[in-house]
């Protein structure tokens, strides 16, 4: 067999240096990076890594067009199956997915998938190709909330011939691809914008500030408007907190609110009007993607941060570049730590008082439950307290348009996204509970199908 | 867009606005509110309906000048537009969905420019023929506003000035006391709306009169829809999201001082901020 090459690193930027901006991470492949890195695919006759994607992107293949340097060619082989390869190969937790399965990571290192799809992607992106808009079928479909699964949903009923329009709650279209991830990690001019470009040249259109249930209902979209069918994308938006005593002191701010007046709003450039609250000491608590932005949003505001988590470095749900990421730019990690109350004078933070923990047996989900250690309770300064602990849907949609939904607000839909009412399909995480992009994006992608097929068989 | 048909000047610092808003306009009800972006690098400002027009396609906002963003608002002219107003947001206020019963008295207590969002709530009560007085305070006769329009829609328009310089010398609180105790009114359902430590004082004095109260909380926002907790405030010892909970509550219920609070958060930004705004519109000449 022949000596295994090790696998190419992306180029990074300083730690030091980037800890203090806003602009990415990560700058990924170069031309000989990425050709050096497909070189190491072994293009598997039987793919691990296609069945643990989760939209089986045609892995081997497009990775083979690498090789040949037909960048183009490998960029529409991943189109076939996504249409957010740019954010997906940033974003997506490679490490459980595709590069989780991949036969080079049982022995030595995986194939570095997402940097070649992040590659290919952002190189087909260089040379804007004109799309021809597809000639009308004569249907109208709506979709609800412009985040992955919206996006993806609108996109390939787009190029089906139908007329779609996006409506969305806030004043910039992308989800939480726009007000949650964090421009270090996914670019919005560069990135998120050419995807939204894209969608307007293949005809969708967009209308922001309409918040469906409250400035109209699915029901008016159907009857006074048209629409033969609706899309639910609205994701998961709602933060919970812990419900422990000062949580709602001045300086407690959930990780939606943190990043998106940063994200969003922009408070951290001057010549924008949001404010956003100067903290010397931060907490953030929870051990996600979300923890995890929310942290290094902290730090480059200036911050000195510590991520407190229950559990250990191991059970860290965040994606693990991440995690490794953060520690190099500065943000501390207390693990096995719970925070009991939060502390206040004035009614402001000044600390949280925590109680430390320890792993006990595997709980439903597999994962080692962690149990506070009684009367290990100690308090850490702060004067701010960032709670990232998870977000559930907002339930607006469902129940103003009547659709039978879950304990956790969630909208109950099939595999393909239809719901309890014929016509409105939905997915993404609205669905199925705060998951990922590609998940979602894939959920949009069978609905549109489903979508198709409901109009046509009407 | 959403474009600004007609501006008036109420007060130094208050400006009314008509802006069209087709969508928001069909379907808004007397209590909700609306997002506004003035500009480009604009805060999401909240501002509530003070009124609309489903069949012209309009709403009026009514904006105090008070930090840099609702500065930016009241600086735009007919014929300019807002980038962005998003709503109509929160709920509306109780009565529009009970039956009210025939012999409900209301008596809506305005702090300031608390009249605005009292106007729709008055008229909306007037249309279906239940009684109601307002009693309208402010910290003097050129900071009233709205006396006309509520007339037209009350029975008694009670106004107090801090100065004295109209209506009756002192507190909305004092004037509540002097109606049910001196005139005989017979309220059955008070509503305060204005900055929160007037609400505050006003829970207290209707209370103490036996009169249920309901406030309107002007707390922080960003995004106006749930997403945020920003607008978070303990109602019955629970947290609430103003935003889609409220913005009305029972003001019994309200942690004021918790509420009081949490309004401060942003205060000595907002103050340079403030400072550097006027700073250069100096700069500019303008
Ligand atoms: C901070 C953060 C970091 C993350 N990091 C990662 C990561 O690294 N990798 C990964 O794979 N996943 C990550 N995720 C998760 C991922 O972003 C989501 O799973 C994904 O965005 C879900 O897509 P969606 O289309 O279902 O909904 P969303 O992206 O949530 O978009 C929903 C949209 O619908 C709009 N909307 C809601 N209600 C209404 C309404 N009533 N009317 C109109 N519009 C409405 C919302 O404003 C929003 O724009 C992260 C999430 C967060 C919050
Ligand atoms: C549901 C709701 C309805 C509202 N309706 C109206 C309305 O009809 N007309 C109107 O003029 N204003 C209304 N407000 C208040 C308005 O949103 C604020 O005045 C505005 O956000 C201030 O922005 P700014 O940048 O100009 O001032 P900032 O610079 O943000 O603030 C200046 C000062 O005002 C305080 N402040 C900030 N926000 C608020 C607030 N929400 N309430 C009270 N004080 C605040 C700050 O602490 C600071 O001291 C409403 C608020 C809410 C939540
Ligand atoms: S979409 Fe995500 S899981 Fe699929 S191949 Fe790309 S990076 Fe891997
Ligand atoms: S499993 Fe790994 S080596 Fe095999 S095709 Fe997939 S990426 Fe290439
Ligand atoms: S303003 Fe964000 S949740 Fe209420």
């Amino acid at each position: 067999m022949a000596e295994r090459l090790p696998r190419t690193a992306p180029i990074e930027r300083d730690p030091q240096v980037r800890a203090k901006d806003f602009e990415e991470v990560s700058l990924g492949y170069d031309k000989e990076r990425a050709l050096a890195e497909a070189s190491r695919c072994l293009n598997c006759k039987n793919p691990r890594c296609v069945q643990a994607c989760p939209v089986n992107i045609q892995i081997p293949s497009f990775i083979a067009l690498v090789k040949s340097g037909d960048f183009e060619g490998a960029a529409a082989k991943i189109a076939e199956d996504s249409s957010l390869g740019s954010v997906c190969g940033r974003v997506c937790p490679q490490e459980t997915q595709c590069e989780g399965s991949c036969i080079l990571g049982v022995k030595g290192e995986p194939v570095s998938i997402g940097n070649l799809e992040r590659f290919v992607c952002d190189e087909a992106k260089k040379t804007p190709k004109s799309v021809a808009v597809p000639e009308h079928n004569g249907h109208k479909v709506a979709v609800i909330g412009s985040g992955p699964s919206g996006l993806a949903c609108a996109a390939d009923l787009a190029k089906w011939g139908y007329e779609v329009k996006i409506f969305e709650a806030l004043h910039a279209y992308g989800g939480v691809l726009q007000y949650g991830i964090p421009e270090f990690r996914l670019p919005k001019e560069t990135v998120l914008k050419s995807e939204i470009d894209n969608l307007r040249a293949l005809g969708v259109e967009f209308e922001a500030n309409v918040i469906v249930g409250r400035t109209i209902s699915i029901d008016a979209l159907i009857d006074d408007e048209g629409y033969e069918a609706v899309f639910v994308g609205t994701g998961a938006g709602l933060p919970m907190f812990m419900r422990i005593p000062g949580e709602n002191l001045n300086g407690v701010f959930s990780a939606n609110e943190y990043l998106t007046r940063c994200n969003l709003m922009k408070a951290y450039k001057a010549d924008y009007d949001t404010p956003y609250f100067h903290a010397s000491k931060v907490i953030v608590v929870g051990g996600g993607n979300v923890a995890m932005d929310a942290a290094r949003t902290a730090l480059r505001l200036g911050a000195d941060v510590t991520v407190v988590y229950r559990r250990t470095e191991t059970e860290l749900p965040a994606r693990r570049e991440e995690v490794h990421h953060a520690m190099q730019e500065g943000v501390k990690f207390a693990f096995l730590t719970n925070p009991v109350e939060v502390l206040g004078a004035e009614g402001k933070v000044t600390g949280v008082k925590c109680i430390r923990m320890e792993l006990g047996e595997p709980d439903a989900s597999g994962r080692r439950s962690p149990i506070a250690i009684p009367g290990s309770e100690f308090d850490i300064p702060a004067d701010a307290v960032i709670m990232s602990l998870g977000t559930s849907p907002n339930p607006l949609v469902g129940k103003t348009a009547g659709l039978e939904l879950g304990r956790k607000g969630t909208i109950c839909a099939d595999e393909n996204g239809a719901t309890s009412r014929a016509g409105i399909f939905a997915g993404g995480d609205a669905v199925s509970g705060a998951a990922t992009v590609i998940l979602a994006m894939g959920a949009g992608r069978k609905a549109a199908k489903a979508i198709d097929e409901y109009i046509k068989s009407k | 867009m959403y474009e600004i048909l007609e501006k008036e000047q109420l007060t130094p610092d208050i400006c009314r606005m008509k802006v069209k808003a087709p969508r928001l306009a069909k379907v808004a009800l007397p209590g909700q509110f609306l997002i506004v972006r003035a500009t480009e690098n604009g805060e999401r400002i909240p501002l509530t309906i003070a009124d609309y027009d489903s069949e012209e396609g309009t709403v009026v906002i009514a904006t105090q000048s008070i930090g840099t963003s609702t500065n930016k608002i009241n600086a735009l002219e007919v014929g300019e537009s807002f980038i962005d107003v998003a709503g109509p947001l929160g709920k509306p206020s109780e009565f529009c969905n009970i039956d009210i019963p025939k012999d409900a008295y209301y008596c809506f207590i305005a702090g300031g420019l608390g009249a605005a969002p009292i106007y729709p709530q008055a008229k909306y009560l007037h249309e279906k023929g239940i009684h109601c007085d307002v009693i309208l305070g402010a910290r003097s006769s050129v900071n009233l506003v709205y006396k006309k329009e509520l007339e037209q829609v009350c029975d008694k328009v009670y106004v107090c000035t801090d100065d004295g310089s109209e209506g009756f010398h002192g507190l909305v609180t004092a004037q509540l006391e002097k109606a049910v105790k001196e005139d005989g009114k017979k309220y059955t359902q008070a509503v305060a709306i204005g900055p929160m430590i007037m609400m505050k004082f006003a829970t207290l004095t209707a209370s103490s009169l036996n009169i249920p109260v309901i406030v309107s909380l002007n707390t922080l926002m960003v995004d106006g829809t749930g997403m945020c907790g920003a607008c978070r405030i303990t109602v019955d010892g629970v947290t609430r999201f103003a935003c889609v909970e409220g913005p009305e509550f029972d003001g019994t219920k309200v942690d004021f001082a918790e509420a009081l609070s949490r309004g401060r958060i942003y205060s000595d930004l907002e103050k340079a901020s403030l400072e550097e705004y006027h700073k250069c519109k100096i700069g500019r000449g303008k």
